[in-house]
């Protein structure tokens, strides 16, 4: 069965949601907290509909809807939007997240209930529309207006620093879109003006309709990197990233950690690769380099942090670098690597910060010195805790391991040296993880004050045990989402390989001119 | 002159004949029922409104032997300038009870100043566009001063009267320039000269530069915007709410007017100091607005780098800038409106709780009129979904596409800055307690809420489905041809 505009429908659900309890009255605080838990559900229930009637054949989009949407002066920008093999997943990820940030902001969140509830439900919409949308400025838009919420949920719900902490992220990413806005103009009237479409612009690239000097390639492809390489966050450009998810609700940081940040990569997969390829081949190196960087300084200064959740937030730029490095080894593998560990990095690192929320609501303290023993006192928390852990750091049999051997397999393949120091992450992954399990869970109790704190119960098991299925699937089965993957990603590899091509023959050409 | 000519006319009258009539009832008018006289002029504005039906579409024509030119153009501008006289009249309403202002000749100042207005987008003649100035500048010379017993407003006054003059000096130098190098001040006959061989001297050159002095005090383009923060901050808050908008919308209309009508042949020349004005306007805006601890005079700051992305529009000098600058102001009216509604309303008896610190907890006490300010905010800071987002995007498509990619990038650069200072009110508004000694806003006045209300659901609109607006402003723009 086709349902129409099923993806208009899974992406402005919760908005419409939001604007319902906009008027439920104040006093009903679990009444608002039931109806945003439902229509969330009831939004991943819908975008399950996405999988089961995806075409595993097909790398082009699908399920693509396409309206006007402003039609004056000299625009024309469309309500354009589809999913294919990359997309999929992320907009799965984030209906499913979702729900569970609401659930775990239960008992978290104590006052203005109905304001919070709306930020999480239109957030979502915002970027279940990232994943969706076709044309670049709509894509802009649900970027930006995304924004609006997660600066609220940072800025009002937040810790101690979160002025300070909502500020520069929003700042942050604003610096970095904007510039993007300028590039996607500039590519408009290259397209001559006609039309916004990121299918029909990629199109017209690849066959050479709309041509762009080598520099203008560059300083485009620098403009749409910049404002991913922002989000994702790569260094240098990840100060933002531990000061927002340090001050940020729990369910921000799970937001924040398991979607924003892959809006990033997703962005180079989708934006900078088959927009201008020859300039991505050309920066590969550079960005790999950097990728590394990122990879060995999150985990040296995740390796030193007294706070759980900095620890957590340094292994996001870890983990989040080796996506990079995948995506610029230009490999099937690697691409494949990379976009299978944008899922895992959302499920282990949402399961982190979801396990660390509650430490706090127990303990109301996330320093690692604080704790020891907890083991004891806590053993179903503990050995979540350890499966958690365990995915995180990439054990086999575990999500984790998939998409990091891809990544590595795919970037040895491209450059052995690249390849060899990145696999330095999954050695000093394990050092920082399993070093911080052992502080906090293991050995004996040392602080009194640990004595007596409560297991886990019913709701937070219900909300991790999802989590850990999915863990488990990835980990053991992953032909599923591979296969759905595949043929989008090929299509993108193929894109580079033309480029290449080109170059290369041009290259033989003039050689051949002056020999 | 025929009938078809007084037609044509019809607004203009309908404004001067309603501000006299109002001159003459104020002696006759009690005190408690001085609120009429606003919805007078509310009233008055609303049948100019809809008198201009006869110059909607009249194809381009001149009367009064070339004085005026009746075009789409003028007739959108009036229309936008008769939008911002009844809107202000309507936010002064209650606000000139509070502050114990309320006077008639308020509103018949009201209804002259657009009347200047008016004429500045529609004249076709350097002395008229003069006379526009000054019916307009005196005007609001004397609403900036009209709390009479309140220092900041004298000061206010003063201020502006007395930089005012300077500016509309060199203005009426310029203009005697341009009269020396062409031998008429009609715009067409000027444009006429410039045609012929040799027909641009240096002394019109010189005087258009001039020109471009008094137009850049007019809309507070940096150098020339030093009267702005204290002018705006001493004013009645409902004044300055006309200030922004008015004069800055009016001065805009005549520039461009003059600039793509009038000389052409000069945009050569004057293109890249028009550049690093637009550049100079929207930095030292935005930068010195971060520095601010008076919502209003944050507001001041903002309306000056909003004049630097309006520029950045004219700069394009192009059918989608000019459009774009239409379009523009449109929004940056109805942003600034909601803005200076919201304020007004929060500024308390006495009209001086206009600090960030008067702001703190408000989100919940007035979560409304925060909610309101917030969108406002928002759209300034140009946040998709927002009319404000449409308005630069317009902007800057016009910039890029005639290859000003520069200019795009340090605009949105600026956007960027203007961020941090327009969140920081939500900030305050939303995040920070109030303290001890707070006391609380009033509840909002109707007349505010429903021009506030209005504004909210046209910068929605605005921002959301844009198209019917976007080509009203591209239709008229193309006028100007």
């Amino acid at each position: 069965m086709d349902v129409p505009y099923i993806l208009s429908i899974v992406t402005y659900l919760p908005a419409l949601a939001a604007l319902v309890i906009l008027f439920l009255p104040n006093r009903s605080e679990k009444g608002i907290k039931s109806f945003a838990f439902i229509a969330s559900l009831i939004t991943f229930i819908l975008s399950l509909h996405l999988v089961f009637h995806f075409d595993a054949t097909r790398g082009q989009m699908q399920f693509i809807e396409s309206v006007p949407w402003i039609m004056a002066a000299t625009f024309h920008i469309d309500h354009h939007l589809g999913i294919d093999g990359i997309s999929l997943f992320l907009v799965i990820l984030t209906t499913f997240l979702i729900p569970l940030a609401i659930l775990c902001s239960w008992k978290s969140i104590t006052y203005r209930i109905k304001p919070y509830m709306m930020c999480l439900l239109v957030l979502e919409t915002g970027m279940v529309g990232v994943f969706c949308a076709l044309d670049l400025v709509l894509f802009y838009v649900f970027w930006e207006v995304m924004l609006i919420p997660m600066y609220f949920l940072i800025g009002i719900w937040g810790g101690e620093r979160r002025v300070y902490a909502a500020v520069k992220f929003i700042l942050y990413t604003m610096a970095g879109s904007l510039l993007m806005l300028v590039a996607i103009l500039y590519l408009f009237f290259a397209n001559g003006g006609t039309s916004f479409d990121l299918v029909q612009i990629t199109q017209r690239l690849s066959s050479g309709a709309i041509r762009l000097s080598g520099l203008h390639e560059f300083w485009l492809f620098m403009a749409f990197l910049i404002a991913f390489a922002i989000k994702v966050p790569m260094f240098p450009f990840h100060t933002w990233l531990p000061d927002a998810h340090v001050e940020a609700p729990t369910a921000g940081s799970v937001i924040l950690a398991g979607v924003l940040l892959k809006m990033g990569t997703y962005g180079l997969l989708r934006f900078c690769l088959p927009l201008f390829p020859a300039a991505a081949i050309s920066a590969a190196p550079y960005i790999s380099i950097l990728a590394i960087i990122g990879i060995i300084y999150g985990a040296l200064v995740a390796m030193v942090q007294p706070d759980l959740k900095k620890l957590v937030a340094y292994s996001s730029v870890s983990h989040m670098g080796l996506v990079v490095l995948g995506i610029f080894a230009f490999t099937t593998q690697g691409l494949q690597g990379s976009t299978v560990q944008m899922l895992n990095h959302g499920l282990s690192t949402g399961a982190l910060f979801l396990l660390v929320g509650m430490i706090y609501e127990r303990r109301h303290s996330r320093m690692i010195s604080d704790f020891g023993g907890l083991a004891h006192v806590n053993p179903v928390l503990a050995s979540v805790f350890l499966v958690v852990t365990l995915s995180s750091i990439g054990l086999p049999g575990l999500n984790g391991f998939v998409g990091e051997i891809l990544v590595l397999a795919g970037s040895f393949a491209r450059n052995k040296i690249c390849g060899s120091l990145a696999a330095l992450s999954m050695v000093l992954g394990a050092i920082y993880m399993l070093w911080m399990y052992q502080r906090v869970f293991l050995g004996k109790l040392t602080n009194p004050a640990n004595a007596s704190l409560p297991d886990i119960g019913l709701r937070e098991k219900a909300l991790l045990f999802p989590i850990i299925l999915m863990m488990l699937w990835i980990g053991v089965y992953s032909a599923p989402f591979l296969q759905r993957m595949e043929p989008s990603l090929r299509l993108v590899q193929q894109r580079i390989e033309d480029a290449r091509g080109a170059e290369e023959t041009y290259r033989v050409t003039n050689n051949k001119i002056t020999p | 002159m025929t009938t078809d000519d007084i037609l044509l006319l019809l607004p203009q009258l309908i404004l001067i004949v309603a501000g006299v009539a109002l001159m003459l009832l104020e002696p006759f008018t009690p005190p408690e029922r001085k609120g009429r006289m606003a919805r007078i002029a509310v009233l008055a504005a609303a049948v100019a409104a809809y008198s201009l039906k006869f110059q909607w579409n009249a194809h381009s024509r001149t009367i009064l032997h070339g004085m005026l030119i009746i075009d789409n153009y003028s007739a959108f501008f009036q229309f936008l300038f008769l939008i911002i006289t009844a809107f202000s009249a309507f936010l002064s309403m209650k606000f000139n009870e509070r502050e114990s202002i309320q006077r008639g000749e308020y509103y018949a100042l009201l209804l002259f100043a657009c009347s200047g207005m008016s004429l500045m987008a529609s004249s076709g003649d350097l002395i008229l566009t003069f006379l526009g100035i000054e019916i307009l500048s005196i005007a609001t010379y004397i609403l900036a001063g009209f709390k009479r017993t309140d220092i900041r407003s004298n000061e206010s006054s003063l201020k502006y009267f007395l930089l005012g003059s300077f500016a509309t000096a060199i203005l009426l130098y310029g203009i005697a320039l341009i009269y020396g190098g062409t031998g008429t001040t009609n715009y067409i006959s000027i444009r006429e000269m410039a045609a012929l061989e040799g027909g641009v001297q240096t002394t019109t050159v010189i005087g258009f530069g001039l020109l471009l002095v008094g137009f850049g005090f007019k809309v507070a383009l940096v150098p020339f915007h030093s009267w702005v923060p204290d002018v705006y901050e001493g004013a009645p808050t409902a004044v300055t709410a006309f200030m922004a908008v008015g004069p800055k919308a009016a001065g805009f209309a005549a520039l461009l007017r003059i600039l793509v009508q009038v000389f052409p042949h000069l945009t050569q020349d004057w293109n890249p100091v028009l550049w690093i004005l637009a550049i100079l306007t929207m930095t030292l805006g935005n930068v010195v607005a971060v520095l601010q601890t008076s919502v209003k005079r944050m507001l001041a700051y903002s309306a000056i780098a909003h004049a630097g992305y309006i520029l950045v529009g004219v700069v394009a000098n192009s059918d989608t800038g000019s459009g774009a600058v239409l379009f523009y102001l449109v929004v940056y009216t109805f942003m600034n409106l909601v803005a200076f509604g919201v304020v007004l309303s929060f500024s308390r008896k006495g009209d001086q709780h206009v600090y960030l610190d008067d702001y703190a907890g408000l989100g919940q006490k007035a979560p409304f009129a925060a909610a309101a300010l917030s969108l406002a905010l928002i759209s300034l800071a140009g946040i998709p979904l927002t009319g404000g987002f449409m308005g630069k995007f317009y902007l800057f498509s016009a910039a890029v596409q005639k290859g000003y990619i520069g200019l795009a990038i340090i605009g949105v650069l600026n956007s960027v800055v203007s961020v941090y200072y327009y969140f920081r009110v939500l900030i305050y508004m939303y995040v920070k307690e109030p303290g001890k000694d707070a006391t609380d806003p009033e509840p909002m006045a109707w007349p505010v809420q429903a021009i506030v209300g209005i504004g909210v659901i046209i910068i929605l609109f605005l921002g959301i489905h844009p198209d019917k607006i976007l080509a009203l402003a591209g239709y008229s723009s193309l006028a100007l041809k």
